[in-house]
């Protein structure tokens, strides 16, 4: 199967990414695969508020990256309902310039439950992208607000995208998603306001320091539906793929992902437990507090 | 794949329909029957309908067509998802057809045409009954 995506098959890659998708059993022993065949894919979170214009912005890089012979993979996250499960998955139609572009492959994701602005699998569909030759492979999340940060642990990049209409110095200066940005870009740059957003942002990320290390990001303006200020973006994300392959960024990452791995193989290895029914049904009734459960289980 | 997984639809407009009304409708009411929705707007042509389909993988096609263009239009899609290997897909049409023209689109592989007034219990039963999962 990885075979065939290193071979540019459309239709195996995309039935691969159902696969890693829907959790089948099958996925487990292909990672290793992925990660060997993989080629080193510059990973770019794209991540903001729902309507800051994330896929407009996604459309807009898309165009300026194959304008310089790369292949663009993508992954659009939606959210799932709560309820239903189901989604509206409409990140793509902000993106169908490059419907019929066969260097351009566009999966929508939902994110089934997950939390953070991404689904539970998206950085193993990152790496079926990256197998697949796709390069860069850009994640648009879910849109966020003030505390997904996965994205940032996920992608070796991550551009915020703020609408002119953010707020004041105060959500400046918030911990969180503006924090794990290596780069803010004030989107719908022809706003009014756009400009003085970009500057007091500037203002009040400069004046970082403390325990941070990190570098301030770099603030831009684009407007995605004229391609204002794009190349420019195109240009600062290239430009930290080797900043964020530095040795302590890389592990940090590593770090991240390890702990995510380890937390998914000990859910899925507990719920095989023949103990499993049993335990929760324990802790339901409050025989058992929920850590010695989990202890239990990971041991038996 | 188990069958929790939600169903995921495409819904697509072919052709040059000047509103999106009723496809945003059924959009909507697929999501809260539970299925994945992907959709694509307006202005659609069947290459760029199968290319979507193919990347996104999805279980159904759903066109949506009022400007009558559909003898053209929808046959070619399915050829188009045919030839992409994705004859499993199930293709099914709704908007403004002529009863004098469902036998022959039903001929040319679209499984079932929602006419108006179809409601979306019944689109969404039909989905779930009829789709095919490899």
């Amino acid at each position: 199967m990885v075979d065939e995506l290193a071979a540019g098959g459309r239709r195996p890659l995309a039935r691969l990414l159902t696969l890693i998708e829907g959790g089948d059993p099958s996925v487990r022993g292909l990672v290793p695969q992925l990660f060997a065949a993989g080629r080193g894919a510059h990973v770019v979170g794209i991540t903001g508020p729902p309507g800051s214009g994330k896929s407009t912005l996604v459309n807009a890089l898309i165009g300026e990256w194959r304008e310089r012979g790369r292949r663009v993979g993508v992954l659009a996250v939606d959210p799932s309902s709560p309820y239903t499960r189901g989604a509206i998955l409409g990140d793509r139609i902000r993106m169908m310039d490059h419907a019929a572009d066969p260097d351009v492959f566009v999966r929508s994701m939902a994110s089934r439950g997950e939390l953070g602005g991404l689904a539970s699998t998206t950085w193993i569909a990152a790496a079926a992208l990256d197998a697949a030759g796709y390069d860069p492979v850009l994640i648009e999340t879910v849109g966020a607000g003030q505390s997904e940060v996965e994205v940032a642990r996920v992608a070796e990049t991550t551009v915020v995208v703020e609408a002119p209409e953010m707020g004041d110095e105060v959500q400046a200066i918030k911990a969180g998603l503006l924090e794990v940005a290596d780069v803010i870009v004030v989107n719908r740059g022809d706003r009014p306001g756009a400009d003085r957003a970009a500057r007091q942002l500037r203002a009040m990320l400069s004046t970082a320091g403390g325990r941070i290390e990190r570098t301030p990001p770099s603030v831009m303006l684009t407007t995605a539906t004229t391609g204002d200020g794009v190349p420019a973006l195109a240009d600062a994300v290239d430009a930290h793929r080797s900043v964020a392959r530095e040795p302590l960024a890389a592990r940090d990452r590593a770090a991240h992902q390890v702990r995510r791995a380890l937390a998914a193989l000990a859910t899925e290895r507990a719920a095989r437990h023949t103990d499993w029914d049993a335990t929760l049904e324990a802790v339901a009734n409050r025989e058992l507090d929920p850590m010695t459960a989990a202890e239990r289980l990971i041991d038996g | 794949m188990n069958d929790e997984t939600p169903i995921r639809v495409l819904i697509a407009k072919p052709g040059l329909d000047g509103h999106d009304r009723g496809a945003k409708v059924l959009a909507r009411g697929l999501r809260d029957e539970g299925f994945e929705v992907i959709y694509t707007g307006l202005r659609q042509t069947p290459e760029m309908i199968a290319d979507a389909a193919e990347q996104e993988d999805v279980d159904v096609v759903g066109l949506s067509i009022l400007s009558g263009a559909h003898m053209a239009l929808l046959p070619r899609t399915v050829q188009l998802l045919r030839e992409r290997g994705m004859a499993e897909v199930l293709v099914a049409a709704g908007g403004i057809i002529p009863d004098a023209d469902i036998a022959k689109l039903k001929q040319a592989g679209i499984a079932e045409i929602f006419g108006p007034g179809t409601s979306i219990g019944q689109i969404a039963r039909y989905f779930r009954e009829n789709v095919r999962r490899p």
